[in-house]
């Protein structure tokens, strides 16, 4: 059951992913195709993450592997939030081709199986593991929305003649949508990392690597949001901390496999 | 009945003959019906850039020349039946224009349709007309580039800002340039704020049209802090704004940014301007630069659009050419309906009310069933330039139009 979902997800994220570089070169039906294609694949996948559930003798998505599959979900699913408006259409381009390899790796590892067990309490890895995964995929999109914003202000500032050409989310969208998907993402974090030492408290555990690392991007996205709403840091400044924010997330997600699981 | 097209156009036709020909509302409704007259059909379509009368009757092609100035007769084309749909769908779509895809031409066509004389075929034609117009405008994006300067600077602004309502827009200078750019921005939602100019009564002028206010030339310094869009364009030998002024603006601007729009000769606006963080300066220069693009992405929508016109006249002429058989098909139902309902009187004496009733539904649904695919595949072979001869057959072989028993 979970094959039959899964492949038809990923020719879906796939079949998405090309149309938005169609409809980067010709805007228009390829533009609607990708956005139906992400709405389908979606629906695939929410199924197969039922099917996990159910199939499951605990919290299904407990490894690495797992969580990249949840990872996916959440990511593709905040993008519908707002994705299908034609205007932010263009952000496909980046997030789409990233969730279909994202999501192939984690079959490939074994993310996407029926009958996963788990040995640590369904609770604690529910609030964990899905508050940090999601927190992480609101910063992957906040630093979607954050490299756009460089792009086109480069693209202002080199006067390109073809600037009208594309059709992309103003400037001061793509800078005020990057900022409240942070402020959203953080408070998650902060509580799946609250949950998480509490649980370290309990056991008598000691801080790692990891840990560390999961503290300091919570500090930079910290920082974040205090220069941006209380000191209104705004534009490129901006979206350069979002990305160094997310590169910390992404050591961190290649850190997971090899530490915490 | 024929269907002619007299015309001339921006394509062959100077302004100087153009503007002896065109016509106003009233003179173009007048016009159309002095044209239409007993039985005939006219509709005159009449803009800046054209004259077009659209004529069915008897000599429609003389009477429309003959109601043209004499100077224009040489410049003038002349077209018929599919030829004169196909250019009124293309006008329509606004293919014909100087920009190609303009909008306005749309509203041209309505109106001269709304107050000429049309009978079947125009009304037919010009309604086809609208709506390729409508289907053009609507399946490509023909129109969306901007094909002005000023309407490509109104639409970087949308570029930074998304919806321009609440922006606040800073005009510096009064003239027409200023204006013209200030209006492309209030079409997109924008409210100017604020107009400075050298002299203030002029400034104050413009922004009582545009329900702004005046500010001297020495205070922009101050409104910077809070402008989101400068649009600046004096006849100044030197810089109005130079790079100082606005870093001086910009701690308070807290990294907002700030479009800066210079459509003056010799420039407004210090070049270094551009350098500062979160400012973006076009120049004239530049805005052509995107103007010429976004031409050409119209150039290419437009291929597309013309495939869009060609299968609406296509459905046209197939509209055209079934009136060749209409008649015929008219004729054949009807000798059917008669024969049907003298057998039925026939019957009425040796049929209760019921039976008679009966007997009508089905002689009824019969001839229907029996005259459908007769009726479809005359007007498909009218479609395919074979009406003619279908209706002449059908007319013999039924006796249409002789004295029955």
């Amino acid at each position: 059951m979970a094959e039959l979902l899964f492949w038809p997800a990923l020719l879906a994220y796939g079949e998405a992913a090309a149309a938005y570089l169609g409809e980067a070169r010709h805007p228009g039906w390829a533009g609607r195709a990708a956005t139906w294609g992400v709405r389908i694949g979606w629906l695939l996948q929410t199924a197969l993450l039922v099917v996990q559930a159910v199939s499951a003798d605990g919290f299904p998505w407990g490894s690495w592997a797992g969580s990249l599959n949840l990872f996916v979900w959440l990511v593709v699913g905040i993008y519908l939030v707002w994705g299908c408006n034609s205007r932010f259409r263009l952000l496909g381009l980046a997030v789409l081709p990233l969730a279909a390899v994202l999501f192939a790796l984690s079959h490939v590892t074994g993310g996407t199986s029926t009958g996963a067990a788990s040995t640590l309490p369904n609770l604690f890895l529910v609030l964990h593991v899905g508050l940090v995964l999601a927190a992480f995929a609101g910063f992957t999109l906040a630093a979607a929305l954050s490299a756009l914003y460089l792009w086109q202000e480069r693209r202002l500032k080199r006067r390109e003649p073809g600037i009208l050409k594309v059709t992309i989310p103003p400037l001061s969208a793509l800078d005020e949508l990057a900022a409240r998907t942070i402020l959203v993402a953080l408070p998650a974090l902060s509580l799946g990392i609250a949950v998480g030492l509490l649980r370290l408290r309990d056991r008598g555990g000691h801080v790692d690597a990891l840990m560390a690392a999961t503290l300091l991007t919570w500090g930079v996205y910290a920082t974040f949001v205090v220069l941006r709403y209380g000191l209104e840091w705004r534009g490129r400044r901006a979206a350069y901390l979002a990305l160094a924010g997310f590169a910390l997330v992404v050591v961190l997600q290649l850190g997971l496999s090899a530490v915490h699981f | 009945m024929r269907l002619v097209l007299v015309g001339i156009s921006h394509h062959r036709t100077p302004v100087e003959l153009r503007e002896q020909v065109a016509l106003t509302g009233g003179q173009a409704a007048a016009l159309s019906g002095e044209l239409s007259g007993a039985g005939g059909e006219a509709v005159c379509l009449s803009t800046c850039n054209r004259t077009e009368l659209y004529v069915v009757g008897e000599d429609a092609e003389a009477r429309a020349l003959a109601a043209l100035a004499a100077e224009t007769h040489a410049h003038a084309y002349r077209l018929g039946d599919e030829a004169a749909a196909l250019h009124l769908f293309r006008v329509a779509a606004g293919l014909d224009s100087l920009v190609p895809g303009e909008g306005e031409i749309l509203g041209q066509v309505r109106a001269a349709y709304e107050a000429g004389a049309p009978g079947p075929l125009l009304d037919r034609l010009f309604r086809q007309a609208l709506h390729a117009g409508k289907k053009v405008r609507a399946q490509t994006a023909i129109q969306e580039s901007p094909a002005s300067v000023s309407a490509a600077a109104a639409a970087l602004a949308q570029q930074v800002f998304g919806e321009l309502a609440g922006r606040r827009i800073l005009v510096v200078g009064a003239g027409k340039v200023s204006e013209q750019a200030a209006r492309n921005l209030i079409s997109r939602g924008a409210a100017i704020g604020f107009v400075a100019n050298r002299s203030l009564d002029h400034g104050a002028e413009l922004a009582r049209r545009l329900g702004a206010e005046a500010l001297p030339l020495e205070r922009i310094g101050e409104e910077l802090a809070r402008a989101d869009v400068v649009v600046s364009s004096t006849s100044a030998s030197g810089f109005v704004l130079g790079a100082a002024d606005v870093a001086a603006a910009l701690p308070a601007r807290k990294g907002r940014p700030l479009l800066l729009i210079d459509l003056a000769v010799p420039r407004d606006l210090d070049p270094a301007i551009h350098s500062l963080d979160d400012c973006y300066l076009y120049d004239i220069d530049d805005l052509e630069s995107v103007v010429a693009e976004t031409m050409a992405a119209r150039r290419g929508e437009a291929e597309r659009a013309e495939a869009i016109v060609l299968a609406e006249a296509e459905e046209f002429r197939a509209w055209q050419a079934s009136l060749d058989v209409v008649p015929a098909i008219a004729s054949l139902r009807a000798r059917a309906e008669e024969i049907r309902a003298r057998e039925l009187a026939k019957a009425r004496t040796r049929l209760s009310a019921s039976e008679l009733e009966a007997v009508d539904s089905i002689t009824a649904q019969i001839l229907n069933k029996l005259l459908h695919l007769p009726t479809v595949r005359m007007k498909e072979a009218a479609a395919a330039s074979d009406g003619l001869v279908y209706a002449d057959a059908v007319r013999h072989l039924f006796g249409l139009g002789e004295e029955q028993e």
